[in-house]
C-alpha cells in the first residue's frame, strides 16, 4: 500500500484516512493534529485536538480554554495510537525547531513512515527543542523559502544590526516588526543573548505570548507594554516590538521619530521591505533557507518528498536534478510566514499558488 | 567601493528626502575626488558607457546555477542584480576592494574578455549588497530613490549655489565632475561652457488642471498645437551642432537628414516629426525613425526627419531665455529666415479670441492623428528650466476608452515585484478575444493589491513568468491614440493604454469587439 493511498491532501488539509483525522486542518474538523501554534495551521472549533502540551497552551491563549470540546496532550517521542486496534496508525511527535511546542508528526501506518514536517527550521533557537532528523519513507516539507537565492544569516548578526542602528540613531524609536508568536520571543532573547538589557516595549499584541513563554520557562527580561507609556517621548532611542502590520498604521504615529524595521525571512528582498517602507530590514527566519531545506532532506534520506506550501517549484526541480522523487501536494491557506497578520503583500498570497 | 555600496544603501532604504541629502552630502565631504565625482555620475544618471552587459552577467551566472533555478528566482526576486547578487557563490577568498575610481578604471580598460575574469574575481569577494552595486554600476541601473533633479539639488546646497547654476553647467560637464567639486568647493571659478555643444534644460508645461477653465485673455496667452512627436533640441555653435532628446542624450546620428539642413548658430527646441511635403506624419511612422540608431537612405527618404521649432534658447550666441516669450518668437523667426528648409517649420500660433473659440480648436485638435492636443503658454514667460508654475500648460486630447477583457499578467520589477501587475487585454473577434495591448500603470496601489490577489487567484496557466488567467475581468482601457499595425495579430497598435477604471461588475461578454477599435482609428488625410 502507497503512502498516498491512506494520506491525502483534500480541501482543508492533509487528512489520514485509516485514523479519520487531519493534519493542520484550515476548517473545524473532527479529529486534528496540530503541528504548531500559528494561526493558520491551528484553528479554533476542532471536536478533538492533539498537539504538544505548549501548543494546546497556545491555542487556549488565542482562541479561549474552550477552542476545541477534547484535547489531548501529546509529549516529543512518546507514541500513541490512531484509528483501529487491529489496523492502527501509530503517530509521534518530534520537535520541530520553528516556534515553542513546534512538532514533526511521523505517521506509521502498515510499516511505512511518514513524517509530516510542518513548518520547521535548522538555526539554532532557544526559545523551542532544535529539530530533529527522523528516518522516514516518505518526507513532508514546507517550501516557503525553497529558491537558492534565500540564505539566513544567523540572528545575532541581524539583531547586532539593530544594536548598531541605536547607537547611530539614539534619538530614533527603533519600531521593529516580528510576527508576535515565535519571532518575537526569539528577538528578545537575542537580544539579550547580545547584552541589551534595557526594558524591550511591546505592543498590546505580543504580551500574552511572551508572557506564556515566560511561563514556560524563558527568561525575557524587562518587556513593557506601550500603551502604559504615559510620555511617548521617552521612547526615543528604545526598542519597540510590533506585529508588522502595526508598522503603518495609526498606532505607531505616538511614537517618537520613528526608524522602522522588520524582522522576516522576506527582509532579504530589497522590494519587499521597500514595499513596507522599512529602513532596517533583518533578515530573521524560523523557516528553512533553501541550503538548509537540502541539507534536511538529504539527512531524512526519504525515499519520497512530498512539498505543501511555498516555493515547491523551484524544490521539485532541484530534488529531480538530485534524483529524488517528489512531488506537490498543493495546499491550501498556510501562508508561510505571516502568522496572524494576514499581510499579503508579504506572504507571497499564500501556498496556494 | 565599499563606501560607495555602504552609501547606496543607506539611500535605498531611507525614504526621507531631507536624510537622504544629509547623507549624500556627508558622504561628498568626507570621499576625495574623483571617486565622490563618479558616485554622482552613478547616482545622476551620467555614466556614458556599461562595463558589462546584462547578457554576460547572466552568462557568468548560468555557468554556476542551474538555468531553471536562475529562471525562478528571478521571476520571484524581479530583478536581474539582486538575483545574482544573492546566487552568486561565496568565495572562502579575500581581497581588498579598490577604490570606486580605480574600479571603474579597470573596467574601462579592459577587453571583453578581461571584463568577465574581474567580474567574477570581484563578485565572488564582495557581499550581496557589493555585488549588487557593483552590478547596477555597470549596468547603469542605478536606482535609489534620488533623481536627477533632487542630486543637482544636493549639489548646490553642498557648494552653497543656486540649483539653476548646476542646470545651465550640467550637460557641459563629464563625470567625475572634479572642476564643478573644485567651484563648489570655492578652489576656483565657475566653469565656461559658452561654445560648448551641449544639452541645455529644458522648460516644461503643467497638465491644464481638469474642471478649471482657463480665464483666456488672448493679449496673455499663445496656443500652438501639441505636436506627437519627440521633444528634441538643436544646438548649433562655431564648434558644432548636435540634436538632444527630451533627456539630453545625443541623437544626432540618428537624424542627418534633419541636421544637413541647418547650419544657423543658436539653440532651439521644438518638436521631431516626420515631415513629407509639408504633411506631418503619425507617432507611429516617427516610431520607425526612432527605432535605427543608423538610418538607411531609403528610410530617410521614405520618411524625412521634420523639426517643428517653437522657441529660442540662444541666438547666434547670445542667451535669450530671460525675454518674454513674444520677443522669443519673433528672433526664432528670423533665425528660420535664414535657414530656409521645407522640413523645418515654424509651430504656428493659433487665434482663439473666446473661451468658446478655443474649446472649438481643442476639440478639432483632437480629433487630428498628428497632435496631441494644445499649448498654451503666456506671452510674457520667460524660458525657465524645469517646471515653473502657471507658466506654460499643455491640454491634452481626450483619451479614447475600450472596454476590454484581462488576458495574461506578469510580475512587475523593483518596487512591484512580486505583484503581478503588468496586463496584457483583448477584445472580441466573434468568440474569441485578440490581444490588443498592454498596461501597467492607472491604478492605484489599492487596486494593485486587489488584482494582484485576482490574478492569483484565478490563474489558469503558465507560460514562463506569464500567467494566463480566467477571461472575466474586464477593464476600460484609456490610450491617447490607436493605428492600424502590422505587427500585431489583432492589427491595431494602441498609443499609451492604461487603466481608466477596473470594472469589476462587467461582465465579459459585454466589453468592446474588434470593430469597435477599428472604428476610432482616425484616417489620416
Amino acid at each position: 500500500m502507497q503512502a498516498e493511498d491512506w494520506l491525502q491532501p483534500r480541501e482543508h488539509g492533509l487528512y489520514c484516512l485509516p485514523a479519520d483525522c487531519y493534519i493542520d486542518p484550515t476548517t473545524p474538523v473532527q479529529c486534528a493534529l496540530i503541528t504548531h501554534g500559528h494561526a493558520d495551521h491551528a484553528i479554533g472549533g476542532h471536536k478533538q485536538v492533539i498537539a504538544t502540551s505548549p501548543t494546546l497552551a497556545i491555542m487556549r491563549t488565542r482562541y479561549g480554554d474552550d477552542m476545541a470540546a477534547q484535547t489531548q496532550t501529546l509529549d516529543y517521542d512518546q507514541p500513541y495510537q490512531l484509528g483501529f486496534d487491529d489496523d492502527p496508525v501509530t503517530c509521534t511527535f518530534f520537535p520541530a525547531g520553528h516556534i515553542l511546542g513546534s512538532a514533526q508528526i511521523l505517521l506509521e501506518y502498515r510499516g511505512k513512515r511518514v513524517v509530516v514536517s510542518g513548518d520547521y527550521k535548522r538555526q539554532s533557537d532557544p526559545t523551542c527543542q532544535p529539530f530533529s532528523p527522523v528516518p522516514c519513507d516518505v518526507f513532508i516539507t514546507e517550501a516557503t523559502f525553497a529558491l537558492p537565492v534565500f540564505k539566513h544569516p544567523p540572528i545575532a548578526e541581524e539583531c547586532q544590526k539593530l544594536l548598531q542602528s541605536l547607537q547611530l540613531f539614539e534619538d530614533r524609536c527603533h519600531l521593529v516588526g516580528v510576527y508576535a508568536l515565535g519571532k518575537c520571543q526569539r528577538i528578545i532573547l537575542a537580544l539579550r543573548e547580545l547584552g541589551y538589557a534595557k526594558p524591550i516595549y511591546l505592543h498590546g499584541a505580543q504580551l500574552k505570548l511572551c508572557e506564556l513563554y515566560r511561563n514556560h520557562g524563558l527568561d525575557l527580561g524587562e518587556l513593557t507594554d506601550v500603551s502604559a507609556v504615559t510620555h511617548k517621548a521617552s521612547l526615543a532611542g528604545e526598542i519597540v516590538l510590533a506585529p508588522p502590520s502595526a508598522l503603518n498604521s495609526r498606532w505607531s504615529r505616538s511614537l517618537p521619530k520613528v526608524r522602522k524595521a522588520m524582522a522576516s525571512g522576506w527582509m532579504q528582498i530589497r522590494a519587499r521591505a521597500h514595499q513596507r517602507q522599512v529602513e532596517l530590514p533583518l533578515v530573521v527566519s524560523d523557516h528553512c533557507d533553501w541550503q538548509a531545506l537540502l541539507e534536511t532532506i538529504a539527512e531524512v534520506n526519504a525515499d519520497e518528498v512530498w512539498v505543501t506550501h511555498g516555493r515547491e517549484d523551484a524544490l521539485l526541480h532541484q530534488l529531480k536534478l538530485s534524483g529524488i522523487k517528489a512531488r506537490a501536494l498543493s495546499l491550501v491557506g498556510y501562508d508561510g510566514e505571516s502568522d496572524d497578520t494576514s499581510d499579503e503583500e508579504i506572504t507571497e498570497g499564500a501556498g496556494g499558488l | 567601493m565599499k563606501s560607495f555600496s555602504e552609501l547606496l544603501q543607506q539611500l535605498y532604504f531611507t525614504s526621507s528626502n531631507n536624510e537622504k541629502s544629509c547623507l549624500l552630502r556627508d558622504y561628498l565631504a568626507r570621499t576625495p575626488d574623483p571617486d565622490r565625482g563618479w558616485t554622482i555620475a552613478a547616482l545622476a544618471g551620467t555614466l556614458t558607457f556599461d562595463f558589462f552587459k546584462r547578457q554576460a552577467i547572466k552568462t557568468l551566472m548560468l555557468e554556476r546555477v542551474d538555468a531553471d533555478l536562475f529562471a525562478m528566482s528571478y521571476d520571484y526576486v524581479g530583478e536581474m542584480s539582486e538575483t545574482v547578487a544573492h546566487l552568486w557563490p561565496d568565495s572562502s577568498e579575500t581581497l581588498e576592494l579598490p577604490s570606486l575610481s580605480a574600479l571603474i578604471e579597470q573596467f574601462q580598460q579592459a577587453n571583453r574578455e578581461q571584463v568577465k575574469e574581474l567580474l567574477v574575481k570581484y563578485l565572488s569577494v564582495m557581499t550581496p549588497e557589493q555585488r549588487w552595486s557593483l552590478l547596477k554600476l555597470g549596468t547603469r541601473g542605478l536606482r535609489v530613490g534620488l533623481s536627477t533633479r533632487s542630486v543637482k539639488r544636493i549639489l548646490a546646497d553642498y557648494g552653497n549655489v543656486e540649483v539653476s547654476e548646476i542646470e545651465t553647467l550640467w550637460h557641459a560637464l563629464a563625470p567625475p565632475y572634479t572642476e564643478l567639486f573644485d567651484w563648489l568647493e570655492g578652489r576656483s571659478e565657475k566653469p565656461d561652457i559658452r561654445d560648448a555643444v551641449t544639452y541645455h534644460p529644458v522648460m516644461l508645461a503643467h497638465p491644464l488642471p481638469e474642471n478649471n477653465p482657463m480665464p483666456l485673455a488672448k493679449e496673455e496667452w499663445q496656443v500652438e498645437y501639441k505636436y506627437d512627436g519627440i521633444r528634441v533640441q538643436l544646438v548649433i555653435t562655431e564648434k558644432g551642432k548636435a540634436l538632444f532628446s527630451r533627456t539630453g542624450d545625443d541623437i544626432s546620428a540618428a537624424f542627418p537628414d534633419l541636421l544637413a539642413k541647418i547650419d544657423e548658430p543658436g539653440v532651439i527646441d521644438g518638436e521631431l516629426l516626420i515631415i513629407n511635403n509639408g504633411t506631418i506624419d503619425t507617432f507611429n511612422a516617427l516610431q520607425q525613425r526612432l527605432n535605427r540608431k543608423k538610418p538607411g537612405k531609403k528610410l530617410m527618404k521614405e520618411l524625412p526627419a521634420g523639426f517643428m521649432v517653437y522657441d529660442i534658447l540662444v541666438n547666434g550666441d547670445c542667451p535669450v531665455t530671460a525675454l518674454p516669450l513674444s520677443e522669443r518668437r519673433q528672433l526664432l523667426a528670423n533665425w528660420l529666415d535664414k535657414v530656409r528648409s521645407d522640413t523645418v517649420i515654424m509651430s504656428p500660433v493659433i487665434n482663439a479670441n473666446t473661451l468658446v473659440e478655443l474649446h472649438a480648436i481643442y476639440t478639432e485638435a483632437s480629433a487630428d492623428p498628428g497632435v496631441e492636443g494644445l499649448m498654451l503658454k503666456r506671452q510674457d514667460s520667460a524660458y525657465q528650466p524645469g517646471r515653473p508654475a502657471g507658466q506654460w500648460y499643455k491640454w491634452k486630447r481626450q483619451a479614447k476608452h475600450l472596454d476590454a477583457v484581462i488576458m495574461y499578467a506578469q510580475r512587475g520589477h523593483g518596487k512591484r515585484s512580486s505583484f503581478y501587475s503588468d496586463f496584457t487585454f483583448g477584445v472580441w473577434q466573434g468568440d474569441k478575444l485578440l490581444p490588443i495591448g498592454k498596461a501597467y500603470s492607472g491604478f492605484t496601489d489599492e487596486e494593485l493589491k486587489k488584482l494582484d490577489n485576482w490574478v492569483r487567484r484565478n490563474g489558469i496557466g503558465r507560460f514562463g513568468p506569464v500567467r494566463e488567467v480566467k477571461k472575466e475581468l474586464v477593464v476600460e482601457v484609456a490610450f491617447d491614440a490607436i493605428h492600424p499595425s502590422k505587427r500585431h495579430k489583432s492589427g491595431v497598435a494602441l498609443r499609451f493604454p492604461r487603466f481608466h477604471r477596473i470594472r469589476w461588475d462587467k461582465p465579459a461578454s459585454e466589453a468592446d469587439t474588434l470593430d469597435n477599435a477599428l472604428s476610432l482609428i482616425v484616417s489620416h488625410t
